[in-house]
């Protein structure tokens, strides 16, 4: 089994969605000849030519404008934004066009549109680099929200993610583009018979795209994560064995929107304490409806509140504050502490 | 496509003074009818300290010591020339590659490092230097320029406003809106485009298949084409600009044709996009050395007079490291600073919390370490630069705020540094600092 980066598993479920649908191209800033600034086009230019890999001028807004054109004219365009930061240009295209057209047109239109975003901080980037924007999509009906968190599921999600027949707004957590995982490539399409159904086949993914997943089990707490912090959940679930012998539960949520919380209420059962971790502020945010729902349906299960541990409402910060910004291993351990103090 | 579009240059690249072309360029080379040779070596010697800076910051990055580093070579004159340009009072709006700009306006270099390096995202006053923030979000400052330039006018006008941006930008739809409204508006703000020939790895050509100063106009006003290497050219062709803004004649767009000699950031590796032959073409043109050629051969120049710039360039970048070395990082919960003018409770309270816990991990119980290394291999940007790896002295040997080396007297504006307008934030400007306590000495249009 080759070893992938996160990065080159991107840009091997690219490879085989490309190689089996014609209809799929690729978009962004340099995209093209310079295979993107994280490299996870690379090489798609010299093998499906600049008709399908197309390096756009700078503007997002215009990207995912002429991505619904194209949608529309029965294309399934991948879209690139260079840096969370930069989505912002496109809000109104997302939001007010993508987001909605099938809803308005009866469901005749459809927008088989995947906008692929790096997201998350700790890589000492300068501003605007290190956003998590997740919950201003998953505010959004109409738009599916997914993200990955390890190789693995990165060379199959993109893949699924390209398939599926709704927009899709795919979350890749940058500081983690550079981890390795020896990866037995899936071909979906030799799978499926059919890149378009989007259906899977059990034996050799991950999974359903929409679904959430155990990555570790556990018996005492159950922790939250998604993207960037299911590595740091592991990490924190790995000390709390060793120092505390606590067997912490880690669910890799992997779908935002929508969100499957039933292996979550199914281990807050077993488990009674739950900390959801994410990078974004807490305000209005993914744990905050992960909290709610948990709470309205596994309320007598609870033996503490729903705990979360975030990035803080404020801007991001200068990058020699990170650290401090970002949960961390710590931090999720105070949480379960508390957890375990009520 | 091609259209033929004149190229404004008064220097060549050899260093021959040329006169202007036509009657337009005639108009705009009567606005250096002043400059003499000294104030040329001042622009040359600004010039070469710019470039050093540039140096200096590159090496930071390298060594560990900046996050990140978007370099300016081959586009000092560009900067130079048209920061000249301006009078005090004027407002300068730029993207992230300004750090010659920044330089004129007497912002301190060590503020511009301390962003790359990653302690602040600001760095300097606005007001006080008529320098607003770096625009990392590519374009959105022509819209700020555009918005500032419809409040002086309607302040009373008297001072200009220019707003920097690259010909990646020129496709966002935010300077289209930008060259809309200030036409609409007859605003007094000259958009400068710097065409250094790519956007990261993109040729103008994926922008725009006319030369970027016709796009002006379709929106009804004038565009220039102007060598962008030439730093008398840039000179003229800016100030010609600027006093039509200040005389109520509305907006223009200058394209100064330049080159990125380096990478787009030092994240960047240009050998991926461009071949090393375009690169030695445009060295032939370096605006360094077109200028000191002249300077030479009209005699203002030496062999003495070139050792003394060069000791005052290194002395300035030894000046740059040290103060970058010493800066500190910032506490922890200065984070929470600003969020808001009012403070919300709840940012109050998550201050409280990580307050708490940095106690906590002050008074050691057994720490926690992040068990996987691997997490952050080498190859990631965080590798480079860990902030935590270089621990700068403590805050007791933060530097004074210093003005730039003094730098030499401009032709057309006063020298950088000068305390302009400072506490004069007559309505109309919000106002984002503690409320100044004298104001400033009296300026023709105070910001
Ligand atoms: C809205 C937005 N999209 C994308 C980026 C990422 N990005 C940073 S610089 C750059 C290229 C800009 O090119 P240009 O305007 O020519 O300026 P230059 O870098 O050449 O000075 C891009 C795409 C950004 N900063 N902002
Ligand atoms: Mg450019």
């Amino acid at each position: 089994m080759p070893t992938l980066t996160l990065a080159s598993a991107l840009n091997s479920g690219l490879r085989a969605v490309m190689e089996a649908d014609p209809k799929v191209v690729v978009m962004g800033e340099d995209v093209g000849r310079l295979g993107g600034v994280f490299r996870v086009t690379d090489g798609l230019r010299e093998r499906f030519g600049e008709e399908r890999v197309i390096d756009t001028p700078l503007a997002e807004s215009a990207i995912i404008g002429t991505a619904i054109g194209m949608a529309m004219r029965g294309f399934r365009p991948v879209c690139e934004i260079q840096f969370d930061g930069f989505v912002y240009p496109a809000f109104d295209q997302i939001v007010s066009n993508l987001a909605k057209l099938h809803y308005r047109s009866a469901g005749r239109v459809r927008m088989p549109v995947t906008i692929r975003i790096p997201v998350g901080g700790g890589i000492g980037a300068v501003e605007h680099h290190s956003e998590s924007p997740e919950a201003y999509f998953c505010h959004t009906a109409g738009l599916k929200v997914v993200t990955c968190s390890n190789p693995t599921d990165a060379q199959v999600m993109i893949q699924q993610a390209v398939a599926t027949d709704d927009p899709v707004i795919f979350l890749e957590p940058k500081r983690r583009y550079w981890e390795k995982e020896e990866v037995d490539p899936v071909d979906l399409s030799a799978l499926a018979g059919d890149t378009a159904t989007g259906a899977i086949p059990a034996a050799r993914t991950p999974g359903p795209l929409f679904a959430s997943r155990i990555a570790r089990a556990g018996k005492d707490a159950t922790l939250v994560g998604y993207g960037p912090m299911v590595r740091t959940c592991l990490d924190a679930a790995l000390v709390a064995e060793a120092e505390d012998g606590r067997l912490l539960e880690v669910i890799d949520l992997r779908s935002l929107s929508p969100l499957d919380l039933d292996p979550v209420i199914e281990s807050v059962r077993r488990t009674g304490r739950l900390v959801v971790v994410h990078e974004a502020p807490s305000n209005v945010s993914i744990s905050a409806e992960v909290a709610a729902r948990v709470t309205e349906q596994a309320f007598y299960s609870l033996e503490a509140p729903v705990l979360r541990v975030t990035g803080f409402d404020t801007p991001y910060p200068p990058s020699r504050l990170e650290e401090h910004y970002l949960p961390d291993v710590d931090r999720i351990l105070d949480a379960v502490d508390r957890a375990f103090g009520y | 496509m091609a259209t033929v579009t004149e190229l404004m240059q008064l220097l060549t690249p050899s260093g021959r003074r040329v006169t202007a072309a036509t009657e337009r360029e005639s108009a705009m080379e009567a606005h250096v009818a002043d400059v003499d040779m000294a104030d040329l070596l001042a622009m040359y010697t600004d010039m070469v300290i710019v470039r050093r800076l540039d140096e200096e910051a590159t090496a930071l990055q390298r060594q560990g010591e900046l996050g990140l580093w978007a370099p300016l070579r081959g586009q000092e004159a560009a900067q130079v020339g048209s920061a000249r340009a301006l009078a005090p009072d004027d407002m300068a709006f730029p993207s992230y590659r300004e750090h010659g700009v920044a330089y004129c306006r007497g912002v301190d270099p060590v503020a511009v490092l301390s962003l790359f390096r990653g302690v602040t995202h600001g760095g300097w006053d606005p007001t006080e230097h008529g320098f607003a923030l770096y625009a990392i979000v590519v374009g959105s400052q022509t819209l700020h320029a555009t918005g500032y330039a419809m409040g002086v006018s309607r302040d009373g006008g008297g001072c200009a406003t220019i707003a920097y941006f690259g010909d990646g930008a020129s496709s966002q739809g935010d300077v289209s809106e930008a060259f809309g409204w200030a036409a609409v508006f007859g605003a007094p703000v000259v958009f400068f485009c710097q065409n250094n020939q790519y956007a990261i790895s993109e040729p103008t050509i994926r922008q725009s298949r006319v030369p970027l100063c016709q796009r002006a106009a379709g929106y009804g006003f004038p565009g220039v084409r102007v060598d962008g290497n030439d730093v008398l050219a840039t000179l003229a062709a800016t100030r010609w600009a600027l006093a039509r803004a200040r005389a109520g004649e509305g907006p223009t767009l200058l394209e100064a044709v330049t080159y990125r000699m380096g990478a787009h950031t030092t994240a960047d590796d240009p050998t991926r996009y461009r071949d090393s032959d375009e690169v030695a073409s445009w060295a032939e043109r370096d605006p360094l050395a077109r200028l000191r050629a002249y300077l030479a051969a009209q005699g203002t120049l030496d062999g003495a007079a070139e050792a003394g710039i060069a000791a005052r360039a290194d002395e300035f970048a030894a000046d740059l490291r040290r103060r970058c070395l010493a800066l500190p990082d910032p506490a922890p919960l200065s984070m929470f600073d600003h969020v808001h003018v009012d403070e919300s409770g709840h940012v109050a309270a998550e201050r409280a919390d990580l307050a708490e816990l940095l106690a906590a991990e002050d008074d050691p119980p057994p720490t926690a370490p992040e068990p996987s290394p691997a997490v952050l291999p080498a190859s990631s940007p965080r590798a480079v630069s860990s902030p935590s790896a270089a621990a700068p002295p403590s805050a007791a040997s933060s530097p004074p705020p210093a003005a730039p080396s003094s730098p030499a007297p401009s032709p057309g504006s006063s020298a950088p540094g000068s305390p302009l307008a400072v506490g004069l934030v007559p309505a109309g400007r919000p106002v984002a600092a503690p409320p100044p306590q004298s104001p400033g000495p009296e300026a023709s249009c105070p910001r």
